[in-house]
């Protein structure tokens, strides 16, 4: 299988720079590195598609091994329309996020934290929520 | 006639998600419409199992195209069986959600999008068991997740937001490895259909193959919650209201396990790496329980059993062979009805008392004994208390265990009968805090209530906790504790279609047999070919 070296360096930037920014703390820049990712993988496929070729668009002058591979490009696509979707509700969230708290910060579980601190402990439920869940400060049981 | 049924499980859904959105604000008719179609999914699946368990499986060949151009739908046992408890499971979890709503008062909200969500949830449910290719897989799975994002972020408040955040990512990271190891098996092997995938896999060095196995080992051990990659669950689905967890807990991670078993019985079936998953199996059970009995909230207990039952699915998939698969078949069967019972029963407790941490909890025997009869059943059932299906299910993982005879195999059985106890000692201890403990034993009540109005004056979430429970929540819950019982009852001819389902996995040759009929040689994609 022959590719383009320029291809692989690219794929292989791409990926090495979302996962950096995955790793980050800041909800903002995981979402570029998701979208890193997100091209790095389809650039990942179209590799894997071989060598270069025409359009797959039926010639009889044309032999059947010069036509491109149209099934990877058609995977891409939907990929595409799928990190579309999803980065334009990861943004929505972080807009939500940032109106209600005020941080762009991936937090911590309040109930790691307070089982971190020792013992059987119930957190502090952050903003009041309308159903009934668990807003009693921490309380050692037992 | 039976070909026709299959694409009518997605398109149903599908089609009725349409509808809901349509209707939009007139709750009443979204209701009916929810519910309508969810029913007409299980007759539908029903009608399959029946089909294919009597005239052998179903492959469908989307829009006419023949079978490794097309996209291939293909419906055996296992995938019949799943639908069905599936769809029974979306449709109890949909009346309670229902019955919910309508106590609720929330015909005005403008959460108009909960049943079309639900419903698209359903369509990503069904597309991942009836996929015949990979990247179709990738897209049920795609289906389902975006609208679990929206499902476990419901009403935008900060803990939902909090905990969705890491379940997002957690499951984007996991979806890109998905799409990454697609990409290399198409490289590698020129296509994406499941059989020709299967097919053309055994000539490929052992080192890239054992490569595609791991990426998509990783990929789906994320979904399915194996340790160490289960980390994020306990975190995320307790936050989310009662139903949306009570279907996640049940259906979502079930759904890996699922993609799991494909991947080790029909691309993979050497054991090359079955050693390796029953270590894995084992630390799954043993930390899942431990944080289990570390936990004083009831559906982070229940999020913490559930990580741990994973590691007995993973287990009977390791051991490669018929029974291991049949008991893992029946496993999951088992666990998806009794997991969902216990978040709706969790449900429950949280409206008769307004929270559920077991150390403010109390009385509930007292209280609502129906409620804690529906919580004692499927518990002393996940606990693996014979006779019900929870002990059948662990015996016969255990009996297909010991077949192996080895040190490994031995200690797997030592490890599950004690993750068994520990998940026992777990729900035993949420049953004599929160429903056996005279309310007047919990301690500090007034004080801790003052404290708390003293210091959130505003919140109106601390008062108003108790309310009365409809009684299309406890009838849905009681219809779900029905089903586990039936799940004991019927145990007999469960099991038995399951070891038929598991026959049928036995090697990929009955795979590819049945999406390639006659032939094993098969024209192949004129361009892939040239890849080595």
């Amino acid at each position: 299988m022959t590719v383009s070296l320029v291809l692989v360096v690219v794929m292989a930037v791409l990926i090495a720079c979302g996962v950096y920014l995955l790793l980050e703390r800041s909800l903002t820049r995981i979402v570029l590195g998701f979208l890193l990712i997100g091209n790095g993988v389809n650039l990942l496929i179209l590799i894997m598609g071989g060598r270069s070729g025409f359009a797959p668009i039926f010639d009889e002058s044309i032999d059947p091994s010069d036509y491109n591979d149209p099934l990877p490009q058609a995977l891409i696509l939907t990929a595409i329309v799928i990190t579309f979707a999803v980065s334009a509700f990861l943004l929505a969230l972080i807009y939500r996020s940032w109106r209600l708290a005020n941080a762009d910060d991936v937090s911590d579980d309040p109930d790691d934290v307070a089982l971190r601190k020792g013992g059987l402990a119930m957190p502090v439920e952050e903003g009041g929520s309308s159903d009934g869940d668990t807003d009693f400060p921490a309380e050692v049981t037992r | 006639m039976m070909a026709t049924l299959v694409p009518l499980v997605v398109l149903v859904p599908l089609l009725s998600a349409a509808l809901t959105l349509v209707l939009g604000r007139r709750a009443r008719p979204q209701r009916i419409v929810s519910v309508l179609a969810l029913v007409a999914v299980l007759a539908i699946s029903v009608a399959l199992l029946i089909g294919v368990d009597s005239d052998g499986a179903v492959v469908v060949e989307a829009g006419g195209w023949a079978a490794p151009f097309g996209i291939v739908l293909v419906v055996d046992r296992l995938s019949a069986l799943m639908l069905v408890v599936s769809s029974l499971v979306l449709l109890a979890v949909l009346i309670f959600s229902v019955g919910q709503g309508l106590a609720d008062g929330d015909d005005e909200t403008p959460v108009s999008i909960y049943h079309p969500t639900y419903l698209i949830l359903t369509t990503g449910v069904m597309v991942a068991f009836i996929a015949g290719d990979l990247f179709n897989l990738y897209v049920g799975f795609e289906i389902l997740l975006v609208s679990s994002y929206v499902l476990i972020t419901l009403g935008g408040t900060a803990s939902r937001v909090r905990a969705g955040v890491t379940y997002i990512i957690v499951s984007l990271l996991s979806s890109i490895l998905f799409l990454a190891a697609i990409g290399m098996v198409y490289g590698a092997l020129g296509t994406v259909n499941l059989a020709q995938v299967a097919e053309r896999v055994q000539d490929l060095p052992l080192d890239v193959q054992i490569l595609l196995h791991v990426m998509l080992l990783v990929a789906f051990g994320i979904k399915a919650a194996v340790f160490p990659l289960s980390f994020w669950l306990p975190d995320s689905y307790p936050s989310a209201p009662a139903p949306v967890t009570a279907v996640f807990a049940g259906l979502l991670t079930k759904i890996g396990v699922y993609a799991i078993i494909r991947v080790e019985t029909v691309i993979f079936p050497s054991p090359e790496l079955n050693p390796a998953l029953m270590v894995l199996a084992l630390l799954t059970m043993v930390v899942g329980a431990l944080g289990a009995v570390a936990q004083a909230d009831i559906k982070r207990i229940l999020s913490f059993t559930l990580v741990s039952h994973i590691g007995y699915m993973i287990l009977g998939v390791a051991l490669g062979t018929v029974a291991g698969t049949a008991a893992a078949i029946y496993y999951i069967v088992h666990h998806i009805v009794v997991q969902t019972t216990l978040f709706l029963t969790a449900g429950l407790v949280e409206r008769e008392a307004g929270s559920t941490s077991i150390t403010r909890v109390g009385g509930l025997l007292a209280s609502a004994p129906l409620v804690a009869g529906l919580f004692f059943i499927p518990a002393l059932s996940l606990g693996g208390i014979p006779p019900f299906s929870g002990f059948i299910g662990k015996l016969a993982l255990f009996q297909a265990t010991a077949e192996r005879g080895d040190a490994l195999g031995y200690t797997l059985i030592a490890g599950g009968a004690l993750v068994s106890l520990l998940t026992l000692y777990a729900l035993v201890r949420v049953w004599n805090l929160a429903f056996w403990r005279p309310l007047s034993d919990v301690e500090g009540d007034e004080t801790r209530l003052l404290r708390t109005v003293e210091e959130a004056p505003n919140s109106t979430s601390t008062l108003s906790g108790t309310r009365s429970t409809p009684r299309l929540m406890t009838l849905s819950t009681a219809g779900m504790v029905a089903v586990g019982l039936a799940l004991t009852v019927f145990a007999g001819p469960i099991f038995g279609l399951a070891a038929r389902a598991a026959e049928n996995l036995d090697g990929s040759t009955a795979y590819i047999e049945l999406v390639f009929p006659g032939s094993i040689d098969q024209p192949a994609l004129g361009v892939g070919e040239d890849v080595p």
